[in-house]
Parts: C-alpha cells; sequence; structure tokens
C-alpha cells in the first residue's frame, strides 16, 4: 500500500512540494488510463447485457438481468417486480400481464390472488448477471465461425507469404551484387507509402482480371509484397557479416541452403517484428476487403462486423460482442508482445 | 534495461514449442524446392539465384502494385463503367476537368463535382487540425512518459494501445458511446445537459472525427517522440540546471532543437495518414451527417464502387490528385527519415 501511495505522489524534488507538472504528469497519465482504456472497458461491460438494457438511459455500470419466477397456472415465467403498495410497503410480485397504465400482478407466494398496479409504482426486480447469449448465440446462429475463419485464414496466409517473399527479397538485395539492384531499391522505397487507396479502382480490376474477386486470395494477395517489410528485412540482414555466407559456400552449401539455414534463423528477431506488423495490419484491414468480398460468407471478421452494424435496426448486442471476440487476438498481441512492438516502432518509424 | 520477467519464461518456451510444430511441414516443403534450385545454380551462377529470390516478391509486386499504379493514369483518362480497359472509351482529360470545374473552389455549390469538392475541403480542414491537435498531444505525452516516472512501460502501453485496435473496432466503441443512449449522454445529463444525439451534429460530428483519430493512432507518434527524447544526452540537461535555466527555456532551446528531426517525421506520417483518412471515421459516422465527414478516400470508393454513382474513370482521377499530394509528402518523409538515419546523428 504505501509503495502504490509513494508511486501516486512521486513527483521531482523541488523542496518537498509539488511543482505544477507533477500536478500535470499525474493529471494527464490517469486521465489517459481513463480515456485510452475507459471506452474498450466500457465495451466489454456494455457486451455483457441484455438488448432490453442496452436501449436504456441511463445507462447502468455493470449488466442486470430481470429475475423470473415461475408461478404455478402459469406457462411462461413472469417478471419478477418490486411494488410499493399503497400502505407505503414494498413487496416483490409477477406481472401476468400489463394493460395500458396498469398491470396485472400476483404475489408468487399466493398465486391465486390478482393484484392490480399502476405501472408507475412498480420497479424490476434485478440482479447482476452477464447475458451470455450475446457471445454464444452469433456462434450458433449467425456466421460468425465464418468470418472468424475467413479472418484467420487471411491473416495467416498473408503473414506466411509476407514472411517468405519479403525475406526471400531482401536476401537478395542485400547479399547479391547485380545489375539494377539499386534500380529495384529505388523502387521499393518509392512505393514504400504509395497507399492502396490510391490504387484503388485499377487494383480491382487486376483482382477481377485474375479473377480473384470474392476470393479470399484476393484479399491476401495485393498486401503481401510489403516494401516495408522488404526494407526492414534488408536493413537488418546487412548486418549479417558476407564472410559466414562465403565459409557455407566453401562447405557446398547451395545459395537456398545459405538463405534458408543460415540467414533466415539469423534474421529471426527482424522476422518477428514484421510477423506481428503483418498479423496486426491484416487482422484490421477493412476496406480493401470491404471492395473485394461482396458475398457474405466470405466476409472478413471486420468487414462482417461493418454489415451487421449498418443494418436499419442494429443489433448492438451482438455487435458488441462481435467487436470484443474481435479484439481479443489484437489484445493478446498487445499484452504479450507489447516491448517487442514498441521498440520495433520507435526503432524504425514504421508505416 | 530492465531484466525479463522469469515469468514470461515458460510461455516463450510453449510458445516456441508450438511455432517449431506449425512451422515443420513449411520447412519440410521449403527444403524440397532445394534441390532444383541447386541445379539451376550450378546452370547459372549467383546472378541467377538473385533472380530467383527477387522473383516472387517482385512478381506480386508488380502486378499488385506497380502495374495499378502504372495503368491508373489510363483509367482516369476513360469513361464509362466497364472495367476492363479494353471497354472503356477514351475520353482524354474530361474527368479532370470536371474535378477542377469550379467558378469559386472555396465554395463547393459552384463546383460541378460538388461532392469531390466538399470531400477536398473536408479532408484539408481534417488534416490541418487533426495533425496540429495530434502532434501537441503526442508531443504531451512524450513529454511525460520522458519524465522520472515508475513503471515508464506501463504507461507507453496505456497509451499505446488503441494504435492495435482495427479501425472498425475504434469506431464501433466510440459510436456506442456516442450514440444517443450512450456513456456521454450519462455524463451530459448527469451535468444537467440535454440527451443529444451527437453523431447527427455537423460540427459535433467533425470534432468527433478528429478525437477519434487522434484517440486510435496518438500512442505510435507518441512512441517515436519518446525515442528522439531518450536520444538527447542527458548532460545537457544537467549542464542547464546548473546554470539554473528555466524549464520553459529549456525545452525550447534544447529538447525541441534536438528533436526537430522526430517532430518532422511524426508530422510528415501524420499527414501522410490524415490525407488518407477512411476507415474509422466510415464506421463512426458513415461519412455523415449528410456529407460532412466525407473525406477523399471515401469519394473515391463512393465513386468507384458504389453501384449508383459508379465512375471508375473519375475516381481514378481523383485519387491520382490524392496520390500526387501524398507523393509531395512522401518525398518529404524520405528525405527526412535519410537525414535522421545519418551516422554520428
Amino acid at each position: 500500500m504505501s509503495a502504490a501511495l509513494r508511486f501516486l505522489t512521486r513527483r521531482r524534488g523541488h523542496g518537498g512540494r509539488w511543482h505544477w507538472t507533477d500536478v500535470f504528469t499525474t493529471v494527464w497519465l490517469f486521465g489517459g488510463l481513463i480515456i485510452m482504456f475507459g471506452p474498450a472497458l466500457w465495451l466489454v461491460g456494455s457486451s455483457l447485457k441484455s438488448p432490453a438494457q442496452l436501449a436504456e438511459f441511463p445507462p447502468t455500470l455493470l449488466p442486470y438481468v430481470s429475475q423470473a419466477v415461475t408461478v404455478p397456472g402459469y406457462d411462461k415465467p413472469l417478471d419478477l417486480y418490486d411494488v410499493t403498495m399503497e400502505d407505503g410497503t414494498t413487496r416483490r410480485l409477477a406481472q401476468i400481464r400489463r394493460v395500458g397504465t396498469m398491470a396485472q400482478m400476483v404475489d408468487p407466494a399466493a398465486p391465486d390472488e390478482k393484484i392490480r398496479v399502476n405501472i408507475k409504482q412498480r420497479t424490476p426486480a434485478r440482479e447482476v448477471g452477464f447475458a451470455t447469449e450475446n457471445y454464444t448465440e452469433p456462434f450458433q446462429r449467425l456466421d460468425f465461425v465464418r468470418y472468424l475463419w475467413n479472418s484467420v485464414f487471411v491473416t495467416v496466409m498473408a503473414t506466411l507469404i509476407t514472411l517468405l517473399t519479403n525475406s526471400m527479397a531482401a536476401f537478395a538485395l542485400s547479399k547479391y551484387e547485380f545489375r539494377g539492384r539499386g534500380a529495384v531499391m529505388g523502387i521499393i522505397l518509392a512505393t514504400l507509402m504509395v497507399p492502396l487507396s490510391v490504387i484503388l479502382v485499377p487494383l480491382y480490376s487486376v483482382i477481377s482480371g485474375l479473377g480473384l474477386t470474392n476470393t479470399l486470395w484476393g484479399v491476401i494477395l495485393p498486401t503481401v509484397a510489403t516494401p516495408t517489410g522488404v526494407f526492414l528485412l534488408r536493413q537488418y540482414m546487412l548486418t549479417i557479416p558476407d564472410e559466414l555466407l562465403d565459409a557455407a559456400r566453401m562447405d557446398k552449401a547451395s545459395e537456398w541452403q545459405i538463405y534458408w539455414r543460415i540467414v533466415l534463423p539469423l534474421t529471426a528477431p527482424a522476422l518477428a517484428v514484421l510477423a506481428i506488423f503483418s498479423v496486426v495490419w491484416r487482422w484490421n484491414d477493412f476496406l480493401w476487403p470491404l471492395i473485394v468480398l461482396s458475398r457474405q460468407e466470405l466476409y472478413t471478421l471486420q468487414v462482417g462486423l461493418f454489415s451487421f452494424s449498418g443494418e436499419l435496426n442494429v443489433q448492438w448486442h451482438y455487435i458488441l460482442a462481435m467487436t470484443v471476440v474481435t479484439m481479443i487476438p489484437v489484445v493478446l498481441v498487445f499484452v504479450f508482445l507489447q516491448r517487442f512492438i514498441t521498440t520495433g516502432i520507435a526503432g524504425a518509424g514504421l508505416k | 534495461m530492465r531484466s525479463r520477467r522469469p515469468s514470461s519464461r515458460p510461455l516463450a518456451t510453449t510458445l516456441q514449442k508450438a511455432g517449431a510444430i506449425l512451422i515443420a511441414p513449411v520447412t519440410a516443403g521449403l527444403s524440397l524446392i532445394d534441390r532444383p534450385l541447386r541445379a539451376w545454380q550450378k546452370k547459372t551462377g549467383h546472378g541467377g539465384m538473385a533472380a530467383v529470390f527477387l522473383l516472387p516478391n517482385m512478381a506480386i509486386f508488380g502486378i499488385f502494385v506497380l502495374f495499378p499504379l502504372a495503368v491508373n493514369f489510363i483509367y482516369s483518362m476513360t469513361g464509362g463503367t466497364a472495367l476492363f480497359l479494353a471497354d472503356r472509351s477514351f475520353v482524354g482529360a474530361q474527368h479532370y476537368e470536371r474535378l477542377a470545374d469550379c467558378t469559386n473552389y472555396l465554395d463547393t455549390a459552384t463546383c460541378k463535382d460538388d461532392m469531390f469538392w466538399n470531400a477536398v475541403w473536408n479532408t484539408a480542414t481534417f488534416v490541418v487540425v487533426q495533425v496540429a491537435l495530434l502532434t501537441v498531444v503526442a508531443m504531451t505525452t512524450a513529454l511525460i512518459l520522458n519524465r522520472d516516472l515508475r513503471a515508464r512501460s506501463f504507461w507507453r502501453a496505456v497509451f499505446f494501445f488503441p494504435v492495435l485496435l482495427s479501425p472498425v473496432v475504434v469506431g464501433l466503441i466510440w459510436r456506442w458511446i456516442l450514440q444517443r443512449e450512450g456513456l456521454l449522454n450519462l455524463v451530459v445529463v448527469g451535468m444537467g445537459g440535454d440527451q443529444t444525439n451527437w453523431l447527427t451534429d455537423r460540427n459535433f460530428a467533425f470534432a468527433a472525427a478528429v478525437g477519434v483519430s487522434i484517440w486510435a493512432h496518438v500512442g505510435f507518434y507518441a512512441l517515436i517522440l519518446l525515442a528522439g527524447l531518450q536520444a538527447i544526452p542527458k548532460d545537457l540537461y544537467e549542464a542547464a540546471e546548473i546554470d539554473g535555466t528555466r524549464p520553459a527555456r529549456v525545452f525550447w532551446r534544447i529538447t525541441l532543437p534536438l528533436l526537430a528531426p522526430n517532430l518532422l517525421v511524426v508530422i510528415v506520417l501524420a499527414l501522410i495518414r490524415a490525407v488518407q483518412v477512411f476507415d474509422e471515421v466510415y464506421v463512426l459516422t458513415g461519412g455523415g451527417p449528410g456529407t460532412s465527414t466525407m473525406y477523399l478516400t471515401q469519394y473515391i470508393y463512393e465513386i468507384g464502387f458504389a453501384s449508383i454513382l459508379r465512375n471508375p474513370g473519375l475516381a481514378a482521377a481523383a485519387s491520382i490528385m490524392m496520390g500526387g499530394v501524398l507523393v509531395v509528402l512522401t518525398v518529404m518523409q524520405l528525405g527526412l527519415s535519410r537525414r535522421n538515419n545519418r551516422p554520428g546523428r
């Protein structure tokens, strides 16, 4: 506790007093904590609420479910309400039906006597409970599993191809002298920042010319030859001493073996950084899959999520739950690999 | 350097093992390539091998980036709704003329393609406001993270977290908060305000677009600035402290000049991204209310792919104009990063 307190009150020594910058730092950090994490936490909390509760205003912090009880003589379970009676006491009654402003209620303990209550005098009896069906139903009834699978397929395939082709190109560009090397490097550098949005129209016609519209490969292929990846890997491979390669050649290793057995393992740290980036990029891709995929069974998670939210009556309870599921892999990457990513960005100023 | 926590070791080994098992078939497959390639190598020598290694990446790159880039210009000179270049009629500079046809460029109503100019001015406003605010917020965050904080890596992670979220998730999270029954209205009503549908208000929708895109990206830029701050030699600050220099002066005379290269890279990268703004705002507002948050990329998307307005040539022309802006920014970026990478900095 004292450590936490010391942490919270830590400040620059200005004669033991708080300098305004200390106050500002504290406010900024804790404000940042709330603003950065708060919305995501609110999303997770909301995703466990029932549709009725989601439409409620003001929203509650915790998800509640209304209690229901089975009363003899009635087929369906009846919702429980806390009713303020005319004498001021409160009773817990089950509602049979509601007509206008009056509700017909019954005491579960004495089911024979019907009581008429003004609806203003009753409040739903609720307890904290999680609407887990928000999560289970999309998996059972909607195409969510398919979207998930499509996204996984796109992400894994794109990342594998990116790593393989980019590392091969980087190997050629860092370890061989050949005519036109400068030109190739120049072209790659020049397109380093050409975003997909500039070539959307002709790229789409290429994809459709190759018959790749409405296929997952149409989503994968245009994204895999990233100049960023080639550049990153090449810079790393340049630090591998050529003597190592020469020694292997003396031992009759083929060039492919040199690439595969020597250079690639030594490039592992850079490959890991690129792999993380690639996974996050491809998992999060939205615009290009939105254009290429028009058949619903091919949607990736991001497109599927968006199409759900675009419908006229938005089913927020499913959307929120699916959004949380979509976030999970990225949050896992974040939790375990945050340090890799941050140093990768700080080092390379990537993307 | 902090030492690695011992608890993360077993996990790392497990992951490594799992990775090895997953990779095994790939490894086996790729070893099979060796024999034919060795034969090829005997025939062509090292030069041929360089081509072999370059080929896959350059083929994909050529087909899906270079070729579209090259034909984009031809595309912009053709009309009709057909997709294949051969089926399209040549219309010359017609699309460019249409886009440039304005009696008063500041008033979109006088333009032939008012949707385009609306998108242009929206994008311009967005870029200026978003990049300015983003830079200030990122700078402040970096300066604070660079202080003598405890658990600095935790705080760094806090601000970095949204960077990894997908734009769709970002858009949905904030739509959920800003909607009529949302969290913002809870606060507003609690303070005595009215329950409002925030995203149907023009000005607020713009503010939301700016705010949300800052929220989503600030961690990335703060990190680049933080790396720059940490590269500034500590003895400069010690010397300033001995001289009794005021903190504001230290900032303007030491921190800012030495951070300038990183700051420029941050601004240019933020500009490049802001010019292309699309997904998170599209999910958040759909470009609305009306077309008040419709930006250039969305214009290209709508004109190029929406079935009603479909005019791929016009979209290509607009994308080339946007590409022109991006090329200028990219050249700046490359120039800056090259200067930054000079040895001895």
